[in-house]
Parts: C-alpha cells; sequence; structure tokens
C-alpha cells in the first residue's frame, strides 16, 4: 500500500513534468534555431511567448461571448489566430531590432534584445492592464488512470492535449528541418551563410523565416499554459522565457533535439523538485541543474562542441 | 565565339580600409575559359568574390549579359547564372554529400534535378559513393569534387573556380583540370579560374590575366603568357611542372 502509493506519486509528478516539459521543449525550440542561425540569443522570445498567450485569454474571451461551444473548433480558431500574430511579431523583431545590427559587435543586438523584451512587456501591460487575466476552464475532464483509498492519479484532458500536441509539432519540425528544401536552407544558412547566398538562397528571408517558426511553436506553448493554468499577465514571459533558454543551453544551444531533451528535463525537474523538496526553490533546482551540466560538459547535452559558446 | 558574357570595368573593392581591387578590367567573352593568376594577396579571390557580390564594388561596373551586377545581393546574382567554387571549397560539412548537391540545385528547375545529378555523379564516381556520407568527413580532393559538383548542379551559365587544385594530389589535380577542360569543350561551359598551379592553368586557358596588389598588369592569351619572361620568372619557377 504504501509502495503503490510512492509509485503512483511518482507516476503523478511525471505527468505533471512532462506537460511542463513539453511547454518549456517549444518554446525553447526558438531559442535554439535563432542562435543556430544568426548566433544570438533572442532575449525577447520569452515575450513572444506571453503575446501568444494573451491573444488566446482574448481570442477564448470572444469566441465564448459570440457563442462558439465547440472546443475543437475555439482551439483551431485560437491556434491559428495567436500563431499568426506572434509570427507577425517574431517577424517584426527580427527586422527591427536585429537585421540592422547583423554585423555590428555582439554587445549591440544583445542590448537590443533586452530592449525589445522591455518594450514588449510594458506594451502588453499598457495596452492590456498590469493585472493577471483568467479564462474559465475551456477544456476540462480527463481520466483517472488509477486510485487507491484518497490517492489517484490522473491525466486531464488539457494535460493530455498538450503531450499528444507537442509531441506532433516537435516530429513535424524535425521532419521540415531535416528533409525539406526549407530546412536544407536553414541548416546551410547556419554553417555558412555566405556560401548559401552564392547558391541562391536568400539568407535574410531564411533568417525571417526562422523567427516565425520560432514565434510558432511560442505561441502555441502560449495557447497551452492559458488553458493549462487559466491565469496569465505580462510577466509571464521572462521565468517562462528564462527556463526555456536554460532548457536550449542545457540540451547545446543551436540542437533542435537538444532544445526539445532540454525542456522536458527542465519540465521533469521543475514537477520532481516541487513534489518531493519544496516547490518554492523549484526554479533554483532547474537553474543548478544547467550550472552543473555547463561544468561537466560545455556545449550542453546534445551540443556541438564545436559551436561557439554564448 | 560570341562577345563578352562577363565584362569587369575599372572595378574598385574594400574590405575596410584594405583596398583589394584596383580599377580591374576584366572581359570574360562566352565558352572561353580565362585563367587569373597572381601571387598571395593579389586580389583574386576578391575579384571573383565582387563578382558575385560579397564585397560590393566600391566603384566600376560589372557586366554579366549585359545586364548590371552592381548592388544586386548575391543570391539575386546566382539567379543570373553565375556559380562559384570558392576558395576553401566551402562545403557545408555537416550535411551529407547529397544535401550540398540538392544545395547546388536551389535555382534549379527540379525536373532536371535526377539529370545533373546523374552529370556529376559520371564525372565523379566517387561522390555518388559517398553520397550519403557526411561531407566533413570527405577527403580533400572528395570535398573540391563535389564543390565543383555543387556549383554545377545550378546549371550556370558561367563557372568561377577559385584555386580548384590547392592541396591536392597531382592524381587529383589532373583529374580536376581533366573535368575543367571537359566542361568547356563538351558543354561550352564559360570558366573564369583562378589558379596559383599556373603552368597547367595557362595551358588550358584561352586568355590570361596577371594580377598584382589588385591591378591587371599583364593579360593575353594563356599561350603568350606561358612564354612571358616576368611570367614564367614568377609564377612558374622551375620550368613545367
Ligand atoms: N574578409 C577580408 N577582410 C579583410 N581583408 C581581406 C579579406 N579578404 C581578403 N582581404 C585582403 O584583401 C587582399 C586580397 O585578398 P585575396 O584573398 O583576394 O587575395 P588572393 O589573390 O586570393 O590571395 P591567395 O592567393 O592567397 O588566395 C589581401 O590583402 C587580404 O588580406
Ligand atoms: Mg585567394
Amino acid at each position: 500500500m504504501g509502495f503503490t502509493l510512492a509509485v503512483g506519486t511518482f507516476l503523478q509528478h511525471l505527468i505533471n513534468g512532462l506537460t511542463l516539459g513539453a511547454i518549456y521543449g517549444l518554446i525553447a525550440i526558438g531559442y535554439t534555431m535563432v542562435y543556430g542561425i544568426i548566433r544570438m540569443i533572442n532575449f525577447a522570445h520569452g515575450e513572444i511567448y506571453m503575446i501568444g498567450a494573451f491573444i488566446a485569454v482574448t481570442t477564448f474571451t470572444l469566441l465564448l461571448g459570440a457563442g462558439v461551444t465547440s472546443v475543437p473548433l475555439a482551439l483551431v480558431i485560437v491556434l491559428a489566430i495567436s500563431c499568426t500574430f506572434t509570427a507577425a511579431y517574431g517577424w517584426t523583431i527580427e527586422r527591427v531590432a536585429y537585421r540592422p545590427l547583423r554585423t555590428a559587435p555582439k554587445l549591440a543586438p544583445f542590448i537590443s534584445a533586452i530592449g525589445m523584451s522591455i518594450l514588449l512587456q510594458n506594451f502588453v501591460m499598457l495596452t492590456q492592464g498590469a493585472r493577471s487575466k483568467s479564462l474559465p476552464p475551456v477544456m476540462t475532464g480527463g481520466v483517472t488512470l488509477w486510485h487507491d483509498g484518497d490517492f489517484s492519479l490522473g491525466l486531464t484532458n488539457i494535460q493530455m492535449f498538450i503531450i499528444l500536441l507537442t509531441v506532433a509539432l516537435m516530429a513535424g519540425f524535425t521532419l521540415v528541418i531535416n528533409r525539406t528544401a526549407l530546412g536544407r536552407a536553414q541548416r546551410a544558412c547556419e554553417q555558412d551563410r555566405t556560401m548559401a547566398a552564392l547558391l541562391g538562397i536568400n539568407v535574410d528571408r531564411t533568417i525571417s523565416l526562422t523567427f516565425v517558426l520560432g514565434a510558432g511553436l511560442a505561441a502555441v506553448a502560449g495557447v497551452m499554459v492559458t488553458l493549462y493554468y487559466g491565469v496569465i499577465d505580462f510577466y509571464i514571459g521572462f521565468l517562462a522565457g528564462m527556463k526555456a533558454f536554460t532548457a536550449a543551453v542545457l540540451g547545446g544551444i543551436g540542437s533542435l533535439p537538444g532544445a526539445m531533451l532540454g525542456g522536458l528535463l527542465i519540465g521533469l525537474i521543475e514537477a520532481f523538485f516541487s513534489g518531493y523538496v519544496s516547490s518554492a526553490y523549484k526554479d533554483v533546482a532547474a537553474f543548478s541543474i544547467l550550472i552543473l551540466v555547463l561544468v561537466v560538459r560545455p556545449s550542453g547535452l546534445l551540443g556541438r562542441p564545436d559551436i561557439e559558446k554564448v | 565565339m560570341a562577345g563578352p558574357l562577363l565584362q569587369l570595368s575599372d572595378v574598385h573593392a574594400s574590405y575596410g580600409p584594405v583596398h583589394a581591387l584596383r580599377g580591374v578590367n576584366v572581359t570574360v567573352n562566352e565558352g572561353e575559359i580565362v585563367t587569373l593568376i597572381g601571387a598571395n594577396g593579389a586580389g583574386k579571390s576578391t575579384l571573383l568574390m565582387t563578382i558575385c557580390g560579397n564585397p560590393k564594388p566600391a566603384q566600376g561596373q560589372i557586366l554579366f549579359q549585359d545586364k548590371s551586377l552592381v548592388g544586386m545581393p548575391p543570391h539575386l546574382i546566382a539567379r543570373q547564372g553565375i556559380a562559384q567554387v570558392p576558395e576553401g571549397r566551402r562545403i557545408f560539412p555537416r550535411m551529407t554529400v547529397l544535401e550540398n548537391l540538392q544545395l547546388g540545385a536551389t535555382l534549379a528547375d527540379p525536373a532536371h534535378f535526377a539529370e545533373d545529378l546523374a552529370i556529376c555523379y559520371g564525372l565523379f564516381p566517387i561522390l555518388e559513393k559517398r553520397q550519403a556520407q557526411r561531407a566533413g568527413t570527405l577527403s580533400g580532393g572528395e570535398q573540391q569534387m563535389l564543390a565543383i559538383s555543387r556549383a554545377l548542379m545550378s546549371r550556370p551559365r558561367m563557372l568561377l573556380l577559385d584555386e580548384p587544385s590547392l592541396g591536392l594530389a597531382p592524381l587529383i589535380i589532373r583529374q580536376i583540370f581533366q573535368v575543367i577542360e571537359q566542361l568547356n569543350r563538351e558543354r561550352g561551359m564559360t570558366i573564369l579560374l583562378v589558379e596559383q598551379n599556373a603552368y597547367h592553368a595557362l595551358k588550358l586557358a584561352h586568355r590570361a590575366y596577371v594580377l598584382a596588389s589588385g591591378e591587371v598588369v599583364l593579360t593575353g592569351s594563356g599561350r603568350e603568357l606561358l612564354a612571358n619572361e616576368q611570367v614564367r620568372a614568377a609564377y612558374l619557377e622551375g620550368g613545367a611542372h
């Protein structure tokens, strides 16, 4: 009885960790792809995720007001709108804040990125208000996988949705990068931009597309977090962004599978640490593990040692 | 032979304070092999890169098929039908041989892909054996073959080759020069060839230019330059190799 309970608790933390890890992983892909192609950390990426969440809340609220009751329909509309708008943000950020500084010393785009992050936070705070916004539960229910006395091991529909959609998106994204002309162009620009241009690849457009795709995935994560927690504010991009960035570095910045693995690990560490040790210090745990891994393996878990460090 | 395919007039180019090209005039006619020789740092690679738009010429005119390339971004210059096998080969090391060739075909009609791939594998059979291998693991000679094949995959009107024989064994050098000659003779490919291996390159060339400190100091047919005393002294030390 004590033993089965322990196993049940463990599995519950695992499910929670996978859910969180999926969200971090989706955001981390944007960091890693942008780093891969322009060797720069897009510190405004967390804000893109936050904006995705705000668009999700607004759109859900409008749809509910308009009497849309079909959850799948509402989800599809919200995902489409959120991805479209955040993609436009991603594209614009690159054009405005990074492209003009592409040949400048590294410190310049770094500062520009932080400025862009603060700007977006304040923009959302001013237009949406500083208080948190909430959404009535859109997706409810779930399955009880196992129960024993007071304890029950559950998997909610939202968790299922988050995990399955993430797996599908990551598989699709991996396929695009590894198998399509767009993905080849993207990797060519990562390895040698000058040469890619000599072959007729439009490097600027490829970089823009990288931002757009990264922003789209972050928007999906924003929609997910809105569904999962139901409460958001203009500041959520900061911590989630830091953790996703940590995930990308942990997995090996520049590496696509690394970002996915790193996201998963950060999610699991957070869930288990909150469950077994202390939820107040869960963030410290994630960042400590990062430091440990980097001391032992500076290029991250799946990173290439030849890629330069930040 | 037809009129000029590529014409550079008074072309200047700089890297910051380094004035690498100082008023270069070079013409390449349709169907020609034109060789460019010169000492290290003379500006040969800069000349090829400037044609491709990186760096952009600071002054002067570059006409390709009577169209100005000045100010055009590199990827649009490539679209005009100019392919370069750059200095140092610059293959994509973490991609397979086949992916490198697919990237070479970026501008080509996908309907030609299988045919063009077969042509490249015909020229360099070793590439077919290595097609699933990461390009970074190829030998130097194989990488050079890949770089040439990648350039051919776009079906260019003109091929720019920057020291294709550098660092290769004599047998491989001979194979590479044979392919260059064959491309020109059988396919009428127009070629601008930069070489340190001046003897072979001049023998192959219809015409040649000698570049020194960013300026053309001598020009003539390949045969004339081979016989020229200054050229022999400076670039053909020890006679025929
Ligand atoms: N990216 C660059 N930045 C700054 N200076 C450069 C750059 N590339 C070339 N140069 C300078 O421009 C001049 C011409 O160089 P270039 O590479 O064109 O010579 P080259 O004739 O190709 O020499 P080599 O035979 O050694 O390849 C040299 O003085 C070189 O130092
Ligand atoms: Mg050179």
